[in-house]
């Protein structure tokens, strides 16, 4: 048996840094919005002509009058990104290629285009954030029927913790928040949610079954009863994520990584968080008892 | 927990069945009609377009407010009441009376029955507001009045744009109202909407109208460009002939000019007022205006009495093509800007579908594997489960004829990571359970029971996250929760119909031996 248990404190500071060190990115550095919450143009061009790269393709973007544009190369060599800020000119994709036809010949293929206006960005902004919202809401609804609000509060503190640390990553490492990052902060959620709800299942078993084991301890075999299928399953999860990472196409890419690192931080905290909650509480056999009684 | 009879045994399989033989229709081609369904893909795997159109009724609301000044005035002139300083700003129409008459104008727009003022008995509101504030009077759209306009407006807008898309033969558009004042357009296999973009972006207003050089025209006139922006003329406002006049329109070649010109054919009245226009405007020039532009304005030379005739304005192969189009399909109420486009090109689309598809293959593979290793025998009744699983989602999908996106794809890989879960606990249960228990088929059978709530816990939570999304969630970001989503129920049947099925066989054969699992 590991004994989780003797590293609560430590983990305890270790969780409450990565939420305020998070939260300080948040506000200070803030997150890197997509043209989807943003709005403006994207294009991702594949050129045929291997002598066009990134610093070429910015020097003659730039003169076009086009605001802030930013260039990156996507994926490979001959695939480039091309974003630029919301334009008045209808016509202007239009323009670029023919600009761009000119100056380096007729040597691209336009992969993708998009464009959001400001107002349909605000609304997918707003839309996200009430989507996340509604599903911390639901979840918190779904722990106080099933369980005693020690092990909510638990439940819900570890969910906070996984979606402010994976946008404080987000933040850090300036990855771009799109739509698909929005569906995968909700995956994480319920991921994060399941995990910690097995762990409180089994603990909640054993409160009934040990009446003289106190939290602290029971916590710890709680944890390592059920630690190879939070191992197991994380792992299966993490291989199939992976896989979409590194072979799923570019677009995939954000929404996979995002993914790995809430799977991560989820395993994590329903170890950590979610238990230190249950101990901090001083959850006993009296908690769940009284709860019986009532029903 | 684990009995199965004869019959469910039967069922199980049946269904298995049925389900590999659906999901396989997507790859070979049935002559039965019940299994000749496909998954569709959606845009960001098929490539095409998407484009979101907002309708700018404002337009609308100043036209049909400065319509009503003159029904206003005329109306109470009948009734000896003198309007006085009549204006519209802000989309707002002001005007006083003097102080005698006020009660009756409140009543006029106040009254169910009102002529002025439409009244909507199923939403209790009128069509106008009015309010009084220092002596002035307001009037402006009620909410309702709003509603009723740019519904009305998105109706006539969606045949337009329908009209004008169906001209152009894009395959299988989709053309969807969103809100009341939006419409959706996808078209898939488009990869350059450039033209579509074009066409949409123009009302299409056309209306035939002389030259005047004197501004008192009794009409008012207007000072307009022309189309190439080189000159400007001023035009009287009384229209002779409108876009609403015209039956058909086509470009053609003109052979004597050589030039190409956009004819047109008349209707009945409109042939009738065209005639008459130019035989009592021989000399004039005839304005042709689209959209508050002039296309060209050419000198009547003749009466043109047969209904039929020629624009020309310098127009390309192309842009005579492109008018033709838009004088057939009629103007839009309102202009349209488009809000919100996703374009993506074929090869892009093949590409993502090949990078999903070798993501699906090996981390199916990598998960099949991992459980192999991990338990064996169980392992691999929880791979036939998974398999078995995929058939199901995609049979699902295929049944339902749903949309597959790119996100769509990445679902399913999460939920092969994720549905081998519930085997997990079950297993790991078990093998909790054979530490106390001797007797295989009592630990096997507690096991079961015993992680069940577990299970349902973890499987809700996603559940909540998946229908949040789809009900959210736009485009691409639905076919992720679409297929997270149902692969939860086609991970539960799986796991307690097919992996239990094969469980409790093997068990049954093997109930005395040691170190099962």
């Amino acid at each position: 048996m590991i004994a989780f248990n003797n590293h609560y404190n430590k983990f305890k500071i270790l969780s409450v840094s990565l939420v305020v060190i998070s939260l300080l990115l948040l506000i200070f550095k803030g997150l890197n919005f997509g043209i989807d919450f943003k709005g403006g143009t994207l294009i991702e061009l594949r050129s045929t002509d291997s002598k066009i790269n990134v610093s070429s393709l910015r020097d003659n973007l730039s003169q076009m009058n086009l605001g802030d544009v930013s260039v990156k190369k996507f994926g490979n060599e001959t695939d480039f990104l091309i974003k630029f800020e919301n334009n008045e000119n209808k016509n202007i994709i239009e323009e670029i290629k023919l600009n761009l036809d000119k100056s380096f010949g007729n040597n691209f293929n336009f992969r993708r285009v998009e464009n959001v206006g400001p107002k349909v960005s605000a609304e997918l902004l707003r839309s996200g954030i009430i989507a996340i919202s509604v599903a911390l809401v639901l979840m918190l609804i779904y722990i106080w029927i099933r369980f005693e609000w020690q092990f909510s509060l638990g439940a819900i503190l570890a969910l906070f913790h996984d979606v402010i640390v994976t946008l404080g990553l987000f933040s850090l490492l300036g990855l771009e928040i799109n739509l698909s990052i929005i569906a995968a902060v909700l995956t994480i959620v319920g991921y994060s949610m399941n995990d910690t709800v097995v762990i409180f299942d089994r603990v909640r078993e054993n409160l009934r079954k040990y009446s003289d084991i106190k939290i602290f301890d029971l916590t710890n075999i709680s944890i390592n009863e059920t630690l190879s299928r939070t191992l197991i399953t994380s792992i299966t999860t993490l291989l199939a994520l992976l896989s979409i990472f590194f072979f799923g196409g570019e677009i995939l890419r954000g929404f996979s990584l995002a993914m790995i690192f809430g799977v991560i931080f989820g395993t994590y905290s329903s170890i950590y968080i979610a238990n230190t909650v249950l101990v901090s509480l001083r959850v006993s056999q009296k908690t769940i008892l009284k709860e019986d009684e009532k029903s | 927990m684990l009995n199965f009879s004869k019959l469910r045994i039967f069922f199980v399989t049946l269904i298995s069945l049925l389900f590999i033989l659906i999901s396989s229709s997507n790859f070979f081609k049935f002559s039965n009609e019940l299994l000749n369904k496909k998954i569709n893909l959606g845009l960001d795997l098929q490539g095409g377009s998407y484009l979101l159109l907002e309708i700018d009724n404002s337009p609308v609301i100043e036209q049909k407010l400065q319509n009503l000044t003159i029904t206003i005035k005329n109306y109470f002139k009948e009734k000896n009441i003198r309007i006085n300083n009549i204006k519209l700003l802000d989309q707002k129409l002001s005007f006083d009376v003097e102080d005698q008459f006020k009660q009756v104008i409140i009543d006029v727009f106040t009254d169910e029955e009102s002529d002025l003022n439409p009244y909507y008995p199923r939403f209790k509101s009128h069509q106008l507001e009015i309010s009084e504030e220092n002596d002035i009077f307001n009037i402006e759209y009620s909410k309702q009045g709003l509603v009723e306009l740019k519904t009305s407006s998105q109706d006539q807008a969606l045949e337009i744009v329908r009209r004008r898309i169906d001209e152009i033969g894009t395959n299988e558009p989709n053309i969807l109202k969103r809100g009341n004042d939006r419409i959706l357009v996808e078209l898939p296999g488009l990869d350059d909407p450039m033209r579509i973009k074009s066409l949409l972006g123009k009302t299409a207003n056309l209306t035939f109208r002389f030259v005047t050089t004197n501004t008192e025209d009794s009409f008012g006139s207007e000072k307009l460009k022309y189309e190439d922006g080189s000159e400007e003329a001023i035009v009287s406002k009384r229209i002779i002939l409108s876009g609403d006049n015209l039956l058909d329109a086509q470009p053609r070649m003109n052979s004597e000019t050589n030039e190409t010109v956009v004819s047109f054919t008349l209707d009945r009245v409109g042939a009738k007022r065209f005639g008459k226009a130019t035989s009592t405007g021989i000399g004039k020039q005839l304005a042709i205006v689209l959209d508050g532009k002039i296309i060209s304005a050419p000198v009547i030379r003749d009466t043109i009495a047969s209904g039929s005739g020629q624009i020309s304005g310098g127009f390309t192969f192309q842009s005579a093509t492109d008018l033709a189009l838009l004088l057939r399909s009629g103007a839009l109420p309102a202009p349209l800007n488009i809000i919100e486009e996703r374009t993506v090109g074929p090869d892009l689309g093949q590409d993502s579908i090949n990078a999903g598809m070798i993501a699906l293959a090996i981390g199916f593979l990598l998960v099949i594997l991992f459980i192999f290793f991990k338990y064996r025998v169980f392992g691999l009744i929880t791979n036939i489960a998974l398999i078995i699983n995929l058939f199901l989602l995609v049979g699902i999908l295929t049944i339902f004829e749903a949309t597959l996106t790119l996100p769509g794809i990445a679902g399913i890989i999460l939920t092969v990571g994720m549905a081998v879960d519930a085997n997990v606990l079950i297993f790991e249960r078990i093998k909790e359970e054979l530490k106390d228990e001797k007797n295989n088929l009592i630990a096997f059978d507690s096991g079961y029971t015993k992680s069940r709530t577990a299970i349902l816990d973890a499987n809700i939570t996603t559940l909540i996250a998946a229908i949040i999304l789809f009900f959210m969630g736009s485009g691409p970001i639905k076919g992720f929760s679409l297929t997270l989503g149902i692969g939860i129920f086609t991970t539960l049947f799986s796991v307690y119909f097919i992996a239990r099925l094969l469980t409790v066989i093997y068990v049954i054969k093997n109930k005395e031996k040691v170190g099962l699992i």
